[in-house]
C-alpha cells in the first residue's frame, strides 16, 4: 500500500536563488563604518553678553595655520610632527613653569584634591587653509589629550583610559577638559 | 545491476554540491548583517582626510550628512571644478543648511534629538573657507555636535 506524500520541493534551485540575493546585497550596500573625530560646536552667542571673558595670556596656546598650511605656534613657526609634543608641554605643565598655564585646585572624585592646569588651546585657521591640513592640526591636539589622558590612567589604575570605568574616565577627564577654542576664521591669504 | 556498478567506480564522483545553498546563505547573512544601505549616490567626489584619533559613530539613525567636495565629472559642466555641497541628494548652498538640519531634526524620535549628530564629509582638498561656513550655520541651526569624518591612519604613529 503506497501512501501518498507531499511531494518534495526541488531545491536544486536554491543555490541560483541565494547568490542571486547574495550579489545583490553586495553591490546595493557598503560596508563603511563612519568614524571621525569628534567636536562639540559652540552655541551662537546671546546679543547681550559680548563681554570676553578675560584669560591670562599664559593660559592660552594659540595655534595659527595660514592659507599656506603653515604653523605658528605661540610665535613660533614648528612643523606638524612637534606640535603634539608641545602641546602635551603646555597642557600638563609638570615642571610648573611660570610661562605655561597656572593651575588651580580643583575636588576631582576619586582623585581628591588635585591641581588642575587652565589651559585653552586657541585654534585659528585662515579661509584658505587647507582641510586635511585643520585635520591634521585637530588629530594633534586631540593625540595630545589622549596621550596624557592614557598616561595618567597608566600610572594611576595600570590601565589605558579607554578600558577605565565610566567614573575614573570622568575623572581623568575632569583632569585634562579638553579645551579647544576657535576663533572665527581671518582672510588674509585670499580664498 | 553489476554493469551499474562498474560504469560509476570508473568515472570520477561529482563533488556534492547539496551544502552549497547553505555556504551561500551563510555569506548572504554576513553581508546583510554587517552592511549597510546605500542611501544617497555622490554627486561630489570625496577622498576623506586620515587621522588616528578617531571614534566611531554608535547609532548611525542619528546621523545627517553633509557632503563637501568638488563635482563628480557628470556635473562639472554643470557646477564647475570648486567645492560644492551635497545635502541629501542634490546640491545645496550654505543657506539651505538650517532648513536641511530642522527636517531631519523632526523626521527623528524625541527622545533622540539631543543626540543628533553631523557628520561632516569633506574632500581633503577643500578650502577651511566653506568649512567654517557650514559650521556657522550649523551653529545658527543648533546642531552642535559634529564629526568630521576621516579614515583610519595607523602610519601616522
Amino acid at each position: 500500500m503506497s501512501r501518498r506524500d507531499v511531494p518534495e520541493i526541488p531545491s536544486g534551485s536554491m543555490a541560483d536563488i541565494a547568490f542571486m540575493l547574495l550579489i545583490f546585497f553586495l553591490v546595493a550596500t557598503t560596508m563603511s563604518t563612519d568614524s571621525g573625530i569628534m567636536r562639540k560646536l559652540p552655541p551662537i552667542a546671546e546679543q547681550d553678553q559680548q563681554d570676553d571673558i578675560e584669560i591670562k595670556e599664559r593660559n592660552v596656546f594659540v595655534v595659527l595655520i595660514n592659507s599656506n598650511n603653515q604653523l605658528l605656534v605661540e610665535n613660533q613657526i614648528l612643523n606638524i610632527k612637534q606640535l603634539k609634543e608641545k602641546a602635551k608641554e603646555f597642557i600638563a605643565n609638570k615642571a610648573n613653569l611660570e610661562t605655561l598655564p597656572e593651575k588651580k585646585q580643583v575636588d576631582i572624585d576619586l582623585l581628591g584634591p588635585t591641581m588642575v592646569s587652565k589651559q585653552v588651546i586657541s585654534l585659528q585657521n585662515d579661509r584658505g587653509t587647507k582641510y586635511e591640513m585643520y585635520i591634521a592640526v585637530q588629530n594633534e591636539l586631540t593625540k595630545a589629550y589622549n596621550e596624557l589622558r592614557d598616561e595618567f590612567s597608566m600610572g594611576k589604575w595600570s590601565k589605558k583610559y579607554d578600558n577605565l570605568s565610566t567614573e575614573q574616565q570622568e575623572a581623568v577627564r575632569n583632569l585634562y577638559p579638553m579645551r579647544i577654542s576657535e576663533s572665527e576664521p581671518k582672510n588674509i591669504g585670499g580664498k | 545491476m553489476a554493469k551499474f556498478v562498474k560504469n560509476t567506480s570508473k568515472s570520477q564522483p561529482a563533488i556534492s554540491t547539496a551544502s552549497l545553498p547553505d555556504i551561500v546563505f551563510m555569506l548572504l547573512f554576513f553581508f546583510m548583517v554587517s552592511t549597510s544601505m546605500r542611501d544617497s549616490s555622490m554627486l561630489v567626489k570625496i577622498t576623506l582626510p586620515k587621522a588616528s584619533e578617531i571614534k566611531k559613530i554608535e547609532k548611525k539613525s542619528l546621523v545627517s550628512y553633509v557632503n563637501v567636495g568638488p563635482p563628480t565629472k557628470a556635473f562639472q559642466k554643470i557646477h564647475g571644478t570648486e567645492p560644492k555641497i551635497q545635502l541629501n541628494d542634490q546640491f545645496a548652498t550654505v543657506e539651505d543648511i538650517r532648513q536641511f538640519i530642522s527636517s531631519e531634526r523632526d523626521a527623528m524620535n524625541e527622545n533622540d534629538k539631543p543626540q543628533m549628530t553631523t557628520s561632516l564629509k569633506v574632500d581633503r582638498d577643500t578650502k577651511m573657507g566653506i568649512v567654517t561656513d557650514i559650521k556657522q550655520a550649523l551653529r545658527k541651526a543648533s546642531a552642535l555636535k559634529i564629526n568630521y569624518s576621516t579614515t583610519k591612519d595607523v602610519v601616522l604613529e
